[in-house]
Order: C-alpha cells, then sequence, then structure tokens
C-alpha cells in the first residue's frame, strides 16, 4: 500500500508537466492560425472579407445543424449519428415541395412566400421523422450499454441515406433558387442575397430556441431533464415527452438547413448529410458540447475556418476542407475536449 | 498465498489443455471446411452438368468468395476492437486502404523512379521499374505498418470515452484516404497517384520465395509459379491461409493473459484498472493487433482486385464491416466469419442475383443492389433493438449485453457514473 501511495504522489507533477505541454502545443496552434489569418488578410484584404461572408454563410447552416447534436447529446448523452442525415433529407424534401409541386421560380413575392410556406413545412416533416425515430428506436435503448444506441443511430442514418437515395437518385441535382444571384454591394465587397437570407432565417430561429429553452416551461423541463432524468421525473415531469420535444426541436433546425442549403447552393444530394452532419458535429464540439450558445459559435467559426481554408490564398483549397475539419475535430478531443464555453469535467471526456 | 499456489499449478495445466483443444477442434472444422471448398471447386465442379455449374457461377462464384474472405479478414480485426476490447471504431477502412497502398507502393511498378526495379523474391517479371517485394513480406510490411498507424491514432484518443473515440477514429477514417485520393502531388512528389490509383499490382508467388525450380531425380519440378489476376482458385487457398492466421490469432490472444485484459476493459473499465490491468497499454494493444489485421485484408483486397483505387475506401466500409461484426456477434470469432461470409456475399452476389431472378420472374424492373442501405441500417436498427448480442452470441457477451436494465432508484443512486 505505501508503495502505491508513494507512486501516485511521484506522478502528480508528471501529469502537471504533460498538461502544460500540451497547453503549449495548442496555445501554438492558435498562435499559428491568427498569424496565418493576418497574413492573408494583408494579401488580400478584399477577397478575405469576401471569403469571410461565403464561411459566415456555411457558418449560419453549420450552427442550426449543430444545434440539433448539441440538443439531443445535451439531454440524453447520444451522439445522433444519423442527424445530417436528416438534414440531408430536409434539403431532398425542399426541393421537392418547393420546386417540384409549388413551382417557385426566381425571385417574384409569390415565390417568396412558397418559400416562407416550404420553410414551415420542411421543419415539420423533419421533426416528425426525428420524433419518429426517437419512438422507435432510441428510447427503447434509453438504459442500454452506450454502444447499443450509438450502432442504433448509425443504422438510422443508413435508412435516411436509403431514403434520400430513393428520392433524389444517386447523382446530384440541381434545382433553381428562389433567391437571386448578386447580392448587395459596398464597394469593393458584395454580399450575396443568400448570405443575407440565410442569415436572416438563421437568427429568429436561434432566438426563438433560446426562448423556448430559457423561459418557457417546457424548456425548464428540458434543462431539468439534463441533469437528472429521475429527479425529473419524481417532480412531475413527463421524461419521455420532454424527451421528444428535444427531437423536435433539433430535427425542425435541421429541416431549416436543409432549405437554407437548397438555396445556397442549389443542389441535393443523398450523401450530402454524412459529410455535413459530420463538420457539424464538429461545430458542436468546439463550442462545447450541450451548449446552445457554443454550438452556434463553433458553426460559425468551422464555416468561417472552412471558408478561409477554400478560399484563401495560402489555405490548402478544398480538396483538403474535410481533412482540415477532422483534423481539427481530432486536436479539440486531445487538447481541449470540453469545447470553447463547455464546463470542464472532472472524468476527461 | 503460499496455500494457494500448489492448487492452481495443479488445476493450471488441465485448463489450458481444455482450451486448447477446444480452439483447436474449431480450427480444424475452420481448415476441414475450406478444403472441402476448394475440393469442390477444383475436382467436383468441372464435372457437374452445366445447369449446376451455371447456377454455381452465378451464385456462387469462387470470386466472389474469395472477396468475403478479404471481409473475414478485416471483420476478425474489427472485432478485436469492438468485440473484445469494448472500443467503437468507425474509421476501421483507414487501415484497410494503408494495406491496400502498401501492396499497391510495393508490389508494382509504381515507382518508376527506381528505373531498374527493386526485387526481393518476386514474382513479376524482371527489369521492370518500381519495388517488386514478395507478396508474404508485403503482408508482414503491410500489417506492421498498419499496427504502427493504429498505435499512432490511438495513442492521444484513447483517453476519451467511447463515444468520442468513435468519433476520432471516424476522423481518421476519412482522413487517410482523402490524404490517398489527393497524395499525387506531396511537394511535388508522385506519393498515391490521386483518384487514378495505382494498378496493376505484380503476380504474386504463392510461396514466401520466388519462382523455382526443383529437381527430382531427373524430373524438373517448377515450384511457386506467379499467380496472375485469374488464378481465383489458387488465391482462394492463399485467402484462407490468411483468414486462418487471423482467425488463429484472435483465437488465442483471447485466452492469453491480455485477452483476458480486454474482456476486463470492455466489462467494466475501471473495476478492471483497479485489479492492476494497464488500460492504456491493453487498449493500445487492441489497436495494433485490429489494425494489422485490417492491413493484411487491404493487402488481400488489392491483390483480388489486383489495384488500388482510393474511392473504395468509403466510410460505408467501416460500417458494413461493423454491421458484420454486430449480425455474428461481437467477440465470438465464428459468429463474426459467419457474418462476415454472409454479409459479403448478399452484398456483392445474394442481392443482385436474388434481384436479376425476381426482375425476370416477375416482369418488374427493381434496382435491388440500392437496396443494400436500406438492409443494413435496418440489420443494425434491428439488431440492437431485438438482438443486441448478435445472432451466435457468446455466452458471456449475452451475460453482459442482456444485463438487467438499471431501475430508476439505482440510477439515481449512481448519479452520472
Amino acid at each position: 500500500m505505501t508503495i502505491t501511495a508513494v507512486e501516485a504522489a511521484d506522478s502528480r507533477p508528471v501529469l502537471l508537466r504533460r498538461e502544460k505541454f500540451e497547453r503549449g502545443i495548442g496555445i501554438g496552434l492558435l498562435v499559428g492560425v491568427t498569424v496565418w489569418l493576418i497574413w492573408n488578410f494583408f494579401a488580400g484584404p478584399v477577397q478575405f472579407i469576401n471569403v469571410g461572408l461565403a464561411g459566415l454563410r456555411l457558418g449560419a447552416i453549420y450552427a442550426l445543424i449543430a444545434l440539433g447534436y448539441t440538443l439531443v447529446y445535451g439531454i440524453i448523452e447520444l451522439i445522433n449519428f444519423a442527424h445530417g442525415d436528416l438534414f440531408m433529407l430536409g434539403s431532398v424534401f425542399s426541393s421537392y415541395i418547393l420546386i417540384k409541386w409549388l413551382g417557385a421560380g426566381t425571385g417574384s413575392a409569390k415565390d417568396w412566400g412558397l418559400m416562407i410556406l416550404t420553410l414551415f413545412v420542411v421543419m415539420a416533416l423533419c421533426a416528425l421523422l426525428n420524433v419518429t425515430a426517437e419512438r422507435v428506436a432510441y428510447r427503447r435503448l434509453r438504459r442500454a450499454p452506450k454502444l447499443a444506441p450509438l450502432i442504433t443511430a448509425v443504422g438510422i442514418s443508413f435508412i435516411f441515406q436509403w431514403f434520400g437515395l430513393v428520392l433524389n437518385g444517386s447523382a446530384p441535382k440541381s434545382w433553381p433558387k428562389v433567391i437571386p444571384d448578386g447580392g448587395l454591394v459596398l464597394g469593393p465587397v458584395t454580399i450575396d442575397w443568400s448570405t443575407i437570407i440565410v442569415v436572416v432565417v438563421t437568427v429568429p430561429l436561434l432566438l426563438g430556441l433560446s426562448y423556448i429553452v430559457q423561459r418557457t416551461r417546457q424548456g425548464k423541463a428540458m434543462r431539468a431533464t439534463a441533469q437528472d432524468q429521475d429527479a425529473a421525473r419524481l417532480m412531475g415531469i413527463n421524461v419521455d415527452r420532454t424527451i421528444a420535444f428535444v427531437f423536435a426541436l433539433g430535427g425542425a433546425m435541421a429541416g431549416a438547413a436543409g432549405l437554407l442549403y437548397l438555396e445556397t447552393f442549389g443542389t441535393t444530394r443523398y450523401d450530402a448529410g454524412f459529410q455535413l452532419g459530420l463538420i457539424a458535429f464538429t461545430a458542436a464540439v468546439l463550442g462545447g458540447i450541450g451548449n446552445l450558445t457554443g454550438a452556434v459559435l463553433g458553426g460559425v467559426l468551422i464555416g468561417l475556418i472552412q471558408g478561409f481554408n477554400d478560399g484563401l490564398p495560402y489555405g490548402f483549397g478544398q480538396k483538403w476542407s474535410q481533412s482540415v475539419v477532422f483534423t481539427i475535430l481530432i486536436l479539440l478531443m486531445v487538447f481541449k475536449p470540453e469545447g470553447i464555453l463547455g464546463k470542464p469535467t472532472i472524468e476527461k471526456v | 498465498m503460499a496455500l494457494s499456489t500448489p492448487e492452481a499449478v495443479d488445476t493450471a495445466p488441465a485448463k489450458s489443455d481444455v482450451i486448447a483443444s477446444h480452439t483447436r477442434r474449431w480450427a480444424l472444422g475452420f481448415v476441414a471446411l475450406a478444403i472441402v471448398v476448394w475440393l469442390f471447386y477444383t475436382f467436383a465442379l468441372p464435372n457437374l452438368g452445366t445447369g449446376p455449374q451455371t447456377f454455381v457461377r452465378e451464385w456462387m462464384p469462387l470470386g466472389s468468395l474469395n472477396e468475403a474472405l478479404v471481409w473475414v479478414i478485416c471483420a476478425v480485426g474489427l472485432n478485436i476492437v469492438v468485440g473484445y476490447a469494448g472500443l467503437l471504431d468507425l474509421g476501421f477502412v483507414a487501415f484497410w486502404a494503408i494495406g491496400g497502398y502498401t501492396a499497391g507502393w510495393f508490389m508494382s511498378t509504381f515507382f518508376n523512379q527506381i528505373s531498374n526495379g527493386f526485387y526481393f523474391l518476386s514474382a513479376a517479371p524482371p527489369n521492370q521499374p518500381g519495388i517488386h517485394l514478395n507478396f508474404w513480406l508485403v503482408l508482414v510490411i503491410a500489417g506492421c505498418i498498419c499496427a504502427g498507424a493504429g498505435i499512432i491514432i490511438g495513442a492521444p484518443t484513447l483517453r476519451l470515452k467511447s463515444d468520442y473515440l468513435a468519433l476520432v477514429t471516424l476522423g481518421f477514417g476519412e482522413i487517410i484516404p482523402q490524404v490517398f485520393l489527393n497524395g499525387e502531388n506531396v511537394h511535388g512528389f508522385n506519393l498515391t497517384n490521386g483518384a487514378k490509383g495505382i494498378a496493376p499490382l505484380d503476380n504474386i508467388s504463392p510461396l514466401p520465395f520466388g519462382p523455382a525450380t526443383v529437381s527430382i531425380g531427373n524430373a524438373q519440378i517448377a515450384i511457386s509459379k506467379p499467380l496472375g489476376p485469374f488464378d481465383v482458385t489458387a488465391k482462394y487457398v492463399i485467402f484462407v491461409l490468411v483468414a486462418a492466421f487471423c482467425v488463429f490469432v484472435s483465437l488465442r490472444i483471447r485466452e492469453g493473459r491480455l485477452g483476458r485484459a480486454w474482456l476486463a476493459i470492455r466489462e467494466d473499465e475501471l473495476a478492471a484498472s483497479m485489479m492492476g490491468v494497464p488500460l492504456m497499454r491493453s487498449k493500445l494493444a487492441a489497436y495494433a493487433v485490429g489494425a494489422f489485421m485490417g492491413g493484411l485484408g487491404g493487402v488481400v483486397y488489392a491483390v483480388h482486385n489486383n489495384s488500388v483505387f482510393p474511392d473504395r475506401f468509403n466510410f460505408a466500409i467501416s460500417i458494413i464491416l461493423l454491421a458484420m461484426v454486430v449480425l455474428g456477434g461481437m467477440g465470438n470469432v465464428w459468429g463474426v466469419i459467419v457474418g462476415a461470409l454472409g454479409l459479403a456475399w448478399f452484398n456483392s452476389t445474394g442481392l443482385p442475383q436474388f434481384g436479376d431472378s425476381f426482375n425476370q420472374q416477375f416482369g418488374t424492373d427493381i434496382n435491388f443492389p440500392s437496396y443494400n442501405y436500406l438492409l443494413f441500417g435496418s440489420i443494425l436498427v434491428l439488431m440492437m433493438l431485438f438482438r443486441r448480442e448478435g445472432l451466435f452470441p457468446e455466452t458471456r457477451t449475452r451475460q453482459v449485453l442482456q444485463e438487467a436494465e438499471r431501475s430508476d432508484a439505482e440510477e439515481l443512486d449512481g448519479g452520472e457514473a
């Protein structure tokens, strides 16, 4: 016994040194990125701002998807692998409803109205799908070993992909956009209309979500359930309904992101969900998983990083885009698993 | 301590004998089955009528069996990581890709900077550019490179909890194929030939040395003749040998100290570390051994296809491997083999063939292979909902996965732990 005690005492400074080392590397990386950004800014300020705006637009979409991950993880600690594919289905549904069935064109007042209508319909559809998946699969596995719901989520992600494949076909499809090309011209900088629309749609959604979580009775129930399910149940909260509600909220955000993605890029592909979902998950982790503000911050940051990497003269270029994001995910897991705004846990994630 | 020692000495050999005979019985069964299949394809099939021949060629070609064996090798490797050690790895395709590219680098004319070629016991024709090593040597090299990669990937990430670990491995599984896809110009050096891939590969030699002749009396017998892309039967024998090696290793390791450490970690990490199981070392070993087999699978896959292309190494492969392990029964090597053979055959031959027959019979035009997403997804979901331990579970896995669900009171007591 005495030997182990001495060993334990000896090993502490070693751990501290290692932590210092890790922190040093982390700070070094951050400084490197900052220097790189400043360098790029002075190399071409206009390009820098344009690329930053494109990154912001992407970041807003990531933020909406990341919210779905973070909401679900916050309440039942499940990484919902199927969430990215739900977003993909959102974009495919939007293309069907808005363009195939409602026949929207570009730019007229009627088209804008149809787009808003589609936004709500797609949000409702995705919410319904997510709640169905929860009801059919995840609910029964809530107390199972952790591997089980995770593998189930992977399975559901495949089923969603199949659904997308049936609706959309295996090749990417291009669609006309309601939002016209061009944008607001401010001197040398052009702000695309799509960027403005994405921000205009995203910000009220985020404010609404934040209102629901912080101010309403249902939001209080959500926070209570996230803290302790059994205590919440003892307080008379319907835990099952609360969790289903969280899935509905996340699904609705994914649906909105799907429509915005369609309106920004004008394409739908059945395999878009996996990549984008994973990037959005990285965003959620970057901001601190379980933290709503963090998800938005992380989404915008990742969007900017991806935009800068793809568009700046000294970036790695688009073909390395995913590698850059996943490298961030891995570095984050190693150096700061709790994210930017998350609380550090005693047990290292 | 002193009192119990003789007892332990008495029981230990008897117990290990039981295990050995048990393992041996299974290993003999595997080899016997492989030989029966080989005899069937080599001697019985040519003598059957055209009807059975067409049936076998359509529904059970030896080529699809060979491909299924590749899946078996990788699934057995993944089973060590997921089934034994309980670490969810969603990026196993990374090792498969590294193994494949190792074969591409060391068994083809790809590195034409070496104009006269570097030969080592190879069956490739002489005076070609590139590196040409013996197939068996390449297997070992690829396995070792993958084991090293497994340790590099594992070392910084194994502190993470299971679901985060899954994501990091997934990230690696995405990065590494992208590196191979974009690696045609690494500071001017063509490392991977980009999307064009590396093809064709060398003919392989069936024995650990190049072509040779042995003189017995007056007769000159050529042995270790090079096997080209169409020597499916000979390749079947080689693939079976590699698969048998993986099965044997994973069965033997499981009974040993390391295997018991893995099972202990899988079942309760905290308790295992309290009992003195070195967590990091055991987990890294699981990654290394699993990755080694993934590397073997990669080489064998490259040889099977006679080419390496980066777009073949996608996320679906990792998921299909996982589905094989889950379907067969996590931790049970035999279950995993059955799961891998079954799903691989179904995916490559069974589903398209069934689709063709169905469409012919009913005059429909349904694209059955496009249903494999639905199928694999449903398998994962349904297995998790109704038979979490797989089709052929080990008693031990069944007990863990079917353990009574914790009551609310216990959950309260345990808190977040």
